[in-house]
């Protein structure tokens, strides 16, 4: 043990014989390690955020939404744009997609959303009317500022009662509590009982699900909803209205158990039940649509798992670029102490010697770098976090970035998980010894006579 | 390694040495049948010409090479035939080498330079405090007393010959190899670097120089005249 300590000890003269040498063929180990701890750890932090966002949806929840056919081709309606479009979900599946029909079912909430104008004296604001019954405040997490949400009582009594979410409770009262005050919707006067507190937007999940903004929305009581307004839903468009027909636009189905290992045995079942119901009742048209967060979350990690692999690959090549620049070193290294290599075998060294001496060298600077690197890897969060506000700066100023993406930047945290830490410095003394075996052999190989001539 | 008993008295012994080197088709002849015996406490000067063959055999004294044919006896040990790792502790044990350009390791200070022999001691034990006390003591041996923790850039030529003495000494070699050892120097450190191995020599050991200047090889004990790969005579030929 102190013989190694010694060795280590004589590696790290000669190393510093040559700093600026030594600090720069670490570099490049220094930079291997980082970029593959980094790498893993933006690559870990990007698979949490696209967990989180589907885990936002309810893990347990199901949810079939509905979905507007392709359009008819005009020569159809013969040049009448104005026809009713029937589609999506109907109050029939509600029924059938209830507890008493899927016992696995906990609760199905429906909801029929319109966009709409909303008044308040003179202030007008452009938002989205949710039908929707008390269970949608707790499947979509929601949070009370102040009030109360849709109850069951206001649904059985249709009463005209609104909850209205912050930013429209800004828009509409500035400076004026809105509980109590009456706002109108088409026409018809709605009562605020409730305020709901902001929210952050859900994310777009791939093509499956739009993203949603929660804080422009006026929750009223579903049947309120159906009976003052109906189905139909007529929008002007250019000259021509169009019009549509939707009963229900999404049901959410919370399913019985705890959001982890119960759920992902009942959630893919219980989904190919909700399938099944729908095409029967829907006689298969496909003007509906089905997402299971848990089936979107298996993709995601997936995907994830993917992603980390290339990412630590182009890392990891790096590495390996870092050891190769550490070996040419070690081999010009070596033929620059060719007489030192000649003189410790004159003095009895062995081969096993010369070895172990160029080895151990070429270890403790993969080694060092190694450390280094892990350290900057430890650090990737706030040298990311660094990198975050430098690119704000850059872009709020100049460049008009895609803001979906500016968002996922944003959000991103890198997540440094500790194996990594220890995958990349084992990797780097491995890279140490596999780049450092060539010239210690050729070290060792040399014929000592040779060697001690040697200028 | 097999002891000899009947050559103990010699520290080394070469009987009919023969050393060829194979270049492509033309096989050199670069030892022909070298008898020499060196008692204990001896002090030889090999001599001769370049391309005499006293390289070559300095080489095979140094245990460095082995021979196409005959014995090497060192310290009763036959060397001719060992092991590359076998000569390795060979030269660490039995043999001393002064080198004409002193090669020291220049990352090294000059206490660390005379203890490099006993990292490469047979049984690999650490470097404790006794051999540092000795390393020390050789140091001051050697004069070097206040410039241990020098590195080598920082001496001169006389003083970087005396670490590599004090370098030679540090496991008590049953001979010195000194190659040119006054090479490099000015006379006046010529002679003070002399004076080193004289003392050396007074004191029992046997030292083996390959010296072409006739001053430093009357220093010697005997000279030996190598000439076309044999002995061709011992004493001084003056020009």
């Amino acid at each position: 043990m102190f013989r190694l300590f010694r060795t280590i000890n004589l590696a790290i003269k000669s190393l510093l014989l040559h700093k600026l040498r030594s600090a720069l063929t670490m570099l490049g180990i220094v930079f291997g390690v980082f970029s593959v701890i980094a790498m893993l750890a933006i690559g870990e932090g990007a698979s949490k955020q696209a967990q989180d966002q589907v885990l936002e949806l309810g893990a347990t929840n199901i949810i079939v939404r509905s979905v507007k056919p392709p359009q008819q081709t005009s020569s159809n309606s013969s040049g009448n744009s104005s026809f009713i479009l029937r589609y999506g979900l109907l109050r029939d599946d509600l029924k059938l997609l209830s507890k008493e029909n899927i016992p696995a079912i906990k609760r199905s909430v429906p909801i029929r959303e319109v966009n709409s104008e909303v008044r308040y004296r003179h202030r007008e604001m452009n938002c989205r009317i949710v039908g929707c019954t008390a269970g949608y405040y707790e499947t979509n997490n929601l949070n009370l500022r102040d009030g109360r949400f849709i109850t069951e009582h206001d649904q059985d009594k249709i009463d005209t009662v609104a909850v209205i979410a912050s930013e429209v409770a800004e828009t509409l009262f500035p400076g004026e509590d809105p509980i109590g005050k009456s706002i109108q919707v088409k026409g018809e006067y709605y009562e605020v009982r409730g305020v709901t507190r902001t929210r952050g937007a859900t994310a777009a999940i791939g093509g499956s699900l739009a993203g949603q903004d929660y804080n422009k929305d006026v929750y009223i009581p579903l049947r309120t909803m159906q009976v003052r307004m109906g189905d139909d839903n007529i929008q002007r468009q250019q000259g021509s209205f169009s019009a549509e027909s939707v009963q229900l636009h999404q049901i959410t189905l919370q399913l019985e158990g705890d959001e982890k290992k119960e759920a992902e045995d009942i959630v893919i079942p219980v989904s190919e039940v909700v399938r099944e119901t729908m095409r029967i009742n829907h006689k298969d048209t496909d003007d509906w649509a089905i997402i299971v967060p848990m089936e979107l979350l298996e993709q995601a990690k997936q995907i994830q798992l993917i992603f980390n692999l290339v990412l630590g690959s182009i890392a990891a090549i790096s590495l390996v670029v870092g050891g190769i620049g550490i070996m040419n070193i070690m081999l010009a290294t070596v033929t620059e102490r060719t007489r030192e290599i000649g003189v410790r075998r004159a003095l009895g060294a062995r081969q096993r010697d010369i070895i172990e001496q160029f080895l151990v060298e070429t270890i403790v600077l993969s080694g060092v770098g190694g450390a280094i690197g892990m350290l900057l890897g430890w650090l990737t969060p706030q040298i990311f976090s660094v990198t975050q506000t430098v690119f704000d700066m850059f872009s709020s100023e100049a460049v008009e970035i895609d803001s979906g993406f500016n968002n996922m930047f944003a959000d991103l945290t890198p997540d440094v998980q500790p194996w990594t830490l220890g995958l990349a410095f084992g990797i780097s003394v491995g890279i140490g010894i596999i780049f450092g075996v060539y010239p210690a052999m050729a070290a060792a190989r040399l014929d000592p006579i040779e060697a001690l001539r040697h200028e | 390694m097999s002891k000899i008993a009947e050559s103990v008295e010699f520290a080394a012994q070469v009987i009919d040495l023969h050393k060829h080197y194979y270049l492509g088709e033309i096989t050199v002849h670069a030892l022909r049948g070298v008898n020499l015996n060196f008692p204990r406490g001896d002090f030889v000067a090999i001599m001769g010409s370049s391309g005499s063959g006293k390289s070559t055999l300095l080489n095979l004294l140094g245990a460095l090479d082995r021979p196409t044919g005959g014995q090497y006896i060192l310290g009763g040990h036959d060397v001719s035939k060992m092991t590359d790792n076998q000569l390795s502790d060979i030269r660490n044990r039995l043999i001393g080498f002064i080198f004409q350009s002193y090669n020291l390791i220049p990352q090294y200070t000059v206490l660390e330079n005379i203890e490099v022999p006993l990292h490469y001691r047979a049984s690999r034990r650490a470097i404790d405090s006794e051999d540092r006390d000795r390393c020390e003591h050789l140091g001051k041996l050697v004069g070097l007393d206040g410039r241990l923790d020098h590195k080598p850039f920082q001496l001169s030529g006389g003083q970087q010959q005396r670490v590599a003495i004090a370098r030679s000494l540090v496991n008590n070699p049953e001979i010195i190899l000194a190659d040119e050892p006054t090479g490099n120097l000015d006379s006046k450190t010529e002679e003070e670097i002399m004076q080193i191995l004289l003392d050396l020599n007074a004191e029992g050991r046997t030292i083996i120089m390959v010296t072409h200047e006739d001053n430093v090889a009357e220093l010697a004990k005997r000279q030996i005249h190598m000439k076309d790969g044999t002995v061709a005579g011992e004493g001084i030929f003056r020009g």
